[in-house]
């Protein structure tokens, strides 16, 4: 029996209420999943530091939850006091001749031994000097020698914090985040595709390219700034490329992501290349990413012969350090604590006790 | 008689396939037996076919499938012709442009020579649908409204992909194929040139964009809400004016004390929705091609703002914590 005008009147306006209401309460809860807790609710609270000027939008805004995962995982081992030398004390290099050359025969025993009982909690115990044979104790020697030229030469980064082997190794043989030479990702195409447009952990899953590590923070030919310094381009010669400009972008997103910080942490993004618009913070990263081709160049690579086989990546070169290595999601090592307070051997190699 | 009974569905008509006018060449080249599907008149006309093809469809369809295939074939092969990887990857793989080395210079087939062979293909494929889009609108004795308003988003393409190019002087300059790489390309552009916010065209594009959804919002609403007086019938409102004209003409003269009339409605939403990718395209093209820094660009013309340095984190007070 066909339907009167009135039902199918009466059918559509109740179809179309339900569908309302319906609609209407989705709306709702999706309001209320999302303001509720984080506004009103605060279950996922947040901390802002602003950054900028007032209304440039400059700011930082991380999860508490974050904070404290970065500031408990960046939290160093308490370990012993140094001990003042005293007159006739008994030097380690008296005792063992290979101490000498390891730059560390002028300390106490007493103090050689708390150096090499904390380079067992920060490293490896076969890394501590005189625990084993082979490559280990050469690498030791070397880094020593680095840590105390990154405190002595790029104060301008690390100070007043400092480095010790705990700041990148956490207690592992090789630290926790490190990189090596990419090989292409993409066999097929040619040098203006081969690294990039695939999702891997070098490139925080975006499709950029992952040589940005291997062209910032290795080699050091390439400007990472692509913008031009005049409205127009007036030398005629060709700027910044597009693929130049995804280099760069990349090797933001790995600053970003190894601070817990974003653009704005640096940037007024509105002029990337802006001076006016940038922070305090920007001239730091300037300085220590020349720290970090330092840091690759001088006592990394070098090292490439010292090391085993298994130490090497894909294309047979030692795993490097990037800014992620030390800062493990925080924008200050140790929370900002000093890492070498406790130990003067780490900062010169005549170490001061006071 | 049938009425509308709400927002979402329209009544549909089903009886014999409807085959539309004869003569100037229309009644032509139709394929394809008429049919009725009930899902498509949910969204639009109940009947599907039949299809003009013609031959120039039929290039743009063959050549439309050539650059989908080449693009797709190239993204397969860059995972290794691994189809897991190529479904878990999709939306990070592209075929990218030649490198700033080649210029214009036709590159290597694997350093973006296909992308060359693609983007030609591509471009056959748009232009022969524009003719056949224009060719159907005169076998029916149109106006051309449909194909020039094509033809500006034509514009757009053509600028990103081959004006530009070549005035710069190099097929690196071309957007990639892939969906997050060419996202990348729009993010890079606007960084390498200095923030593409501070270019005016850019600013005409998005306020014609916006423009278009609200008009288009205002005018589909209008309709809809006098398509109980027969207001949907607009080609026979605009020749003879009926009370549904009347009152969405009052409605919006006592809601804002302004109304378009039924044909100048359609003259803004067709204005504002082609002057998207036109002005869109102005600055595109401008773009280091003219200007290099637009941010610069700006502050010389005065309508970049300066502000105090930023101080940086630690640098400001935060009222909440005192630190």
């Amino acid at each position: 029996m066909a339907k009167s005008r009135q039902q199918i009147r009466d059918e559509m306006t109740g179809l179309l209420l339900r569908g309302g209401l319906i609609g209407v309460i989705a709306f709702a809860a999706a309001v209320a999943f999302m303001v509720i807790p984080i506004q009103i609710g605060k279950i996922w609270p947040t901390t802002s530091i602003q950054t900028g000027y007032r209304g440039t939008g400059m700011d930082v805004i991380r999860f508490d939850t974050q904070i404290a995962a970065t500031v408990a995982a960046n939290t160093p081992p308490v370990l012993g006091a140094p001990i003042p030398p005293e007159a006739g004390a008994p030097l380690e290099g008296d005792a063992y001749p290979f101490a000498e050359a390891a730059g560390v025969g002028n300390l106490t025993v007493a103090n050689f031994d708390r150096l090499n009982a904390a380079i067992a909690v920060w490293v490896a115990p076969e890394a501590a000097f005189g625990a084993s044979d082979g490559y280990l104790q050469a690498i030791s020697v070397r880094h020593l020698e680095m840590t105390r030229a990154i405190n002595d030469e790029w104060d301008a980064h690390v100070g007043p914090t400092g480095v010790n082997c705990y700041t990148c190794h956490r207690g592992e043989s090789v630290p926790l985040d490190t990189w090596f030479s990419p090989e292409p990702l993409n066999n097929w195409a040619g040098p203006n595709a081969m690294f990039q447009n695939q999702a891997t952990a070098m490139n925080y899953s975006t499709a950029l390219p992952v040589d940005a590590m291997q062209t910032y923070l290795l080699e050091t030919e390439q400007l990472v700034g692509v913008n031009g310094y005049d409205s127009r381009n007036t030398t005629g010669e060709p700027g910044a490329s597009i693929y130049h400009t995804y280099q760069t972008f990349s090797l933001m997103q790995h600053f970003a992501n190894s601070l817990g910080v974003n653009c704005t942490y640096c940037h007024n993004t509105r002029s990337i290349a802006d001076p006016a618009g940038f922070t305090p913070q920007w001239a730091s990263a300037q300085i220590g990413r020349a720290m970090t081709q330092d840091i690759n160049n001088t006592w990394i690579v070098p090292d490439l012969e010292l090391l085993p086989p298994e130490r090497l990546g894909p294309l047979g070169d030692p795993a490097k350090v990037n800014c992620a290595t030390c800062h493990l999601g925080a924008p200050q090592t140790f929370n900002g604590e000093s890492a070498v307070v406790d130990f003067p051997e780490l900062v010169s190699a005549e170490p001061v006790y006071e | 008689m049938a009425e509308y009974y709400n927002i979402f569905t329209q009544v549909q008509v089903a009886g014999h396939p409807e085959m539309g006018v004869a003569g100037g060449g229309a009644e032509l080249g139709r394929i394809g037996q008429p049919g009725f599907s009930k899902l498509m008149g949910w969204i639009g006309n109940a009947q599907v076919g039949p299809i003009y093809l013609g031959s120039y469809g039929l290039i743009s369809i063959v050549s439309g499938i050539l650059w989908f295939n080449i693009v797709g074939l190239n993204m397969l092969a860059s995972v290794d012709f691994q189809v897991g990887q190529f479904v878990r990857q999709l939306f990070w793989l592209a075929l990218e442009p030649p490198g700033p080395e080649h210029g214009l210079s036709i590159p290597p087939l694997n350093d973006g020579g296909w992308f060359i062979i693609a983007g030609f293909f591509l471009l056959v494929s748009v232009m022969t649908w524009w003719v056949r889009s224009y060719k159907r609108a005169q076998a029916l004795g149109m106006g051309y409204h449909v194909c020039w308003a094509f033809a500006a988003a034509i514009w757009l393409f053509l600028v990103l992909g081959l004006i530009r190019p070549i005035l710069m002087g190099s097929w690196s300059e071309a957007v990639p194929y892939g969906i997050f790489p060419h996202l990348d390309w729009t993010t890079a552009f606007s960084i390498r040139y200095g923030n593409l916010f501070y270019n005016p065209f850019h600013a005409l594009s998005i306020t014609f964009l916006y423009g278009s959804t609200l008009l288009f919002a205002m005018h589909g609403a209008t309709i809809l809400a006098v398509s109980r007086f027969g207001g949907d019938r607009e080609i026979e409102q605009i020749v003879d004016r009926g009370t549904a004209t009347e009152r969405a003409a009052l409605f919006w003269r006592w809601t804002m004390g302004f109304n378009a009339t039924m044909e100048g409605i359609h003259r803004w939403i067709w204005w504002f929705a082609i002057l998207t990718p036109i002005t869109g395209g102005i600055g595109i093209l401008l773009t280091g091609t003219v200007v290099d820094n637009w941010y610069l660009w700006a502050v010389e013309h005065n309508f970049a703002p300066s502000y105090e340095p930023a101080m940086g984190a630690g640098g400001y007070v935060t009222p909440e914590t005192g630190n």
